[in-house]
């Protein structure tokens, strides 16, 4: 079976102009959204604070519940629902934390059990992460992110002529500030899973623009003779077969587990489903073609 | 070529043997012979999967200090008297000094001398005279300050062992992190809320004499007699939840601390009314046998972590080293109650940093929704493999199913534990480990569309896509290594996962794929791939 024919000759690099009028546009977008909301809005893990995830047994609207915490009088209190709509199950969320033995989530379930009856309810999940924690959570994601990042381009570097790092880095840039846009738009708060989802995407776009770098490559030794044009044009059209079925493979996977995996990985598959599109469309449609830009303005003497 | 065939049937085969060594004792009930023999680490379900909480907590060892301070005010104070050394206040100045006024020079070089014999671990800080007032500022050696606060947390790391040990926790994890940190996993624990207060709470018992002879309503309004304190008794109404504070005036003074208690238990009294009887080592009930005969007639505070549990008046001289505390309590209360006294108290108070609960239900969940989308995504993907590579879909197919065996083992022999990140990177690498198997596959297409024999295909298919599945999975290594190192919790058991799977899914795609075909094409000489 064979779903792209093995004679594809589609002119990527032709495109290349509506694909960065696409790519500024999600881009902007994103921007905007980041600009509007002040930048990406960091979970409890980051920022501190405490979450306390509530099944009822009954069916409770979301208003009755802020209702009923009301009296607490705690700042910036939040009430979600979450997972499936018949759950009855809300996340509540604030930014105050107490290092003392008894917790808020105590209060919130008293102020809950004294509304609904003590049985109506169970708690299922307590997160308190003090500010002194979220604090150090955040520069260790911040050293894993930049850790890998460095270590990806030198591999890189090492591997591939500058130009290839060049185009792939850009394109993971794109990738990540896109995902990070969409977090945005859909409210979503960055958690320490989602910084492994968005490092398993920044791998994920590497590892797709290497293999169309590494068949330019065997191209370019082969065909000494051939514009770039239509070496990058043929190598991505003889790639397109794998990278599109790797994609699908890996997309099934996440949508099953975006779908079934339960509400508290649902961020995480989000933020992978995002980022994999994302990754698949840059590393076909930006990452090869920047190198005919490269070659525009740095020319090579021994191609023409 | 045949002989290199051979050894690699032999190394695969090794390969699976040891994988499922491994997996065998999570999977079957063994005999115990077995376990003796071979390996026997189950692989562990994470904290989110089972349920439990984590707890980080800090020791604040400030107040270690400031209470080392404190004894040695009061010692200073006795022996001032004791020596008839004249002096304007002695006192505790921010957490680690302390300060002494002694009004008269004369007594300079005394007082130096019982500094040197006697704090051995003090040192002047400032010295002034001024208007025949000496003044001192003395502090903690830094090397004894050192030693406290060490000494506070693990002491403290100690305590909270005992007291984990006595609730009844299977397989809790308890240990130093950083200086001051101390990090508890309780899986499966049920009420959270009564396992912190058993593993947080100081439990320092005291006892002190009830000040009878001032008026206590003066004290309140802030008019405190020296050398005297206002605690509260908190009593909660076991019905209404309503909490009624009722305050005492107390002499300051310690007498007596849980230190020297050797046994804690509960008891009924004739109304089944629970409290904790206590009893003290020799010296103990020596002290507590002239405390009680000095201060007959007068009332004797017991009282926990600043709360007055009960105040009752001394009879009579008590020898004999026993006594009771009653507070309302229930019969739990007083178990827990009865552990931390057993266990000892803490040597200074501890704060909660972080702490993360999931109860049994959600992680239950957790695991059941985690597989359901395994079982799909993976069918979907084994699916996919067979109807678009035919036959040689069922060998990557096969290469996966080993792959995830891998995983599961390796899993089990490094004691990681499972998390429901970890279970989203298996899931991820059933994605990923077929990538390396489709970079084959389309290779060794491009080589048939050439003209070329199945043989000349394979080899050059495989050859070529080598280097290729080589640079992107060190990249994606790359990043799995770095987040292993800086992640935590679930994080980490995304990245152990991943990593495992990225190796395992080279040796399964490269290795095991490549004898297949090898068999199948120089055994059997087949003439065509179903590719």
């Amino acid at each position: 079976m064979e779903l792209i024919k093995p004679d594809s000759k589609i002119d990527f690099v032709g495109k290349i102009k509506w694909a960065l009028l696409f790519s500024l546009i999600l881009i902007s977008t994103s921007l905007i959204s980041l600009i509007i909301g002040g930048g990406p809005r960091y979970g409890i893990d980051f920022e501190g604070g405490t979450l306390v995830q509530i099944k009822f047994l009954t069916t409770v609207s979301i208003s009755e519940v802020r209702v009923s915490l009301d009296n607490l009088a705690i700042e910036g209190l939040r009430v979600q629902k979450f997972g499936e709509k018949e759950a009855n199950e809300y996340l509540i969320t604030m930014k105050k934390t107490t290092g003392e033995l008894e917790g808020l989530s105590d209060d919130i379930k008293e102020a809950l059990e004294n509304r609904f009856g003590t049985d109506s309810l169970e708690v299922r999940r307590v997160e308190m992460v003090g500010p002194k924690v979220g604090e150090d959570l955040r520069k260790k994601g911040m050293l894993a992110v930049t850790f890998s990042l460095i270590g990806m381009l030198i591999y890189i570097w090492w591997r591939f002529e500058l130009r290839f790092g060049v185009g792939a880095i850009l394109c993971l840039l794109h990738d990540v500030s896109i995902t990070l846009g969409a977090l945005s738009l859909t409210h979503k708060p960055i958690d320490l899973p989602i910084i492994a989802a968005l490092l398993t995407v920044v791998g994920y776009s590497v590892n797709d623009t290497i293999i169309i770098s590494d068949r330019i490559r065997e191209n370019l030794k082969k065909m000494t003779r051939e514009r770039l044009r239509n070496i990058v044009n043929k190598s991505v059209n003889q790639t397109l077969s794998r990278t599109c079925i790797t994609a699908g493979t890996t997309l099934m996977v996440i949508i099953a587990l975006f779908f079934l995996g339960g509400g508290v990985i649902h961020d995480f598959a989000f933020t992978l489903l995002v980022g994999i599109c994302i990754g698949t469309y840059s590393s076909i449609f930006i990452a090869s073609p920047l190198l005919i830009v490269w070659e525009r303005l740095f020319p090579k003497k021994r191609r023409r | 070529m045949d002989k290199s065939l051979k050894w690699r049937i032999i190394l695969i085969v090794v390969v699976i043997t040891i994988t499922c060594f491994y997996l065998a004792p999570s999977i079957f009930k063994l005999p115990s012979w077995w376990e003796s023999t071979f390996p026997s680490e189950k692989v562990s379900l994470g904290l989110d999967l089972q349920g439990g909480m984590h707890l980080l907590l800090e020791v604040e060892t400030e107040k270690a200090l400031s209470n080392t301070i404190d004894r040695i005010v009061s010692d200073f104070k006795n022996i001032f008297l004791k020596e008839r050394i004249p002096f304007k206040q002695i006192e505790r100045v921010g957490s680690d000094t302390l300060l002494v006024e002694i009004l008269n020079p004369a007594y300079k070089e005394k007082f130096s001398k019982i500094l040197e014999e006697r704090f051995p671990n003090l040192e002047k800080l400032t010295f002034d005279e001024k208007e025949g007032i000496v003044t001192y500022t003395l502090g903690l050696t830094p090397r004894n300050k050192e030693y406290l606060e060490r000494f506070a947390v693990d002491k403290g790391l100690e305590t909270i062992r005992n007291r984990v040990d006595e609730f009844g926790v299977s397989e809790p994890t308890i240990q130093k992190q950083s200086e001051n940190r101390i990090l508890i996993q309780l899986p499966g624990i049920k009420d959270p809320k009564r396992a912190i207060d058993i593993i947080g709470r100081t439990a320092l018992l005291e006892f002190k004499i009830v000040n009878d002879e001032s008026d206590i309503n003066e004290a309140l309004k802030g008019e405190i007699p020296t050398g005297c304190e206002i605690l509260y008794s908190k009593r909660e109404d076991k019905k209404t939840g309503e909490i009624t504070k009722e305050p005492f005036l107390l002499k300051k003074r310690t007498l007596l601390t849980g230190e020297h208690l050797t046994s804690a238990n509960v008891r009924f009294d004739q109304f089944n009314r629970p409290y904790v009887a206590i009893s003290f080592d020799s010296s103990g009930a020596r002290r507590f046998e002239t405390i009680t005969g000095e201060n007959v007639r007068k009332r004797l505070a017991i009282i926990l972590d600043n709360n007055v549990y009960s105040a009752p008046v001394i009879r009579q001289k008590i020898s004999g080293g026993g006594a009771i505390i009653e507070g309302n309590f229930t019969t739990e209360e007083a178990r827990d109650l009865a552990i931390v006294l057993r266990a000892g108290s803490l040597p200074a108070p501890v704060k909660i940093l972080e702490q993360r609960t999931v109860g049994p239900s959600l992680g239950h969940d957790s695991i059941r929704e985690g597989i359901k989308s395994i079982i799909i995504g993976g069918a979907a993907v084994v699916a996919f493999m067979m109807i678009y590579y035919l036959l040689s879909g069922i060998i990557a197919n096969a290469a996966l199913c080993l792959n995830m065996l891998i995983i599961l083992a390796a899993l089990a022999a490094f004691r990681a534990t499972l998390t429901l990140p970890g279970i989203a990177g298996i899931l991820l690498t059933i994605g990923m480990a077929v990538d390396a198997n489709v970079l084959i596959f389309e290779r060794t297409r491009e080589e048939l569309r050439t003209g070329k024999t199945p043989r000349a295909a394979i080899d050059s298919g495989y050859a070529k896509a080598l280097i290729t599945i080589l640079d992107a999975n060190i990249t994606t290594l790359i990043a799995a290594l770095f987040l292993f190192q800086f992640g935590t919790g679930p994080v980490k058991g995304f990245a152990v996962t991943l990593t495992i799977g990225l190796i395992a899914s080279l040796f399964t795609a490269i290795i095991c794929t490549r004898v297949i075909f090898d068999y199948f094409l120089t055994k059997r000489r087949i003439k065509k791939l179903s590719i």
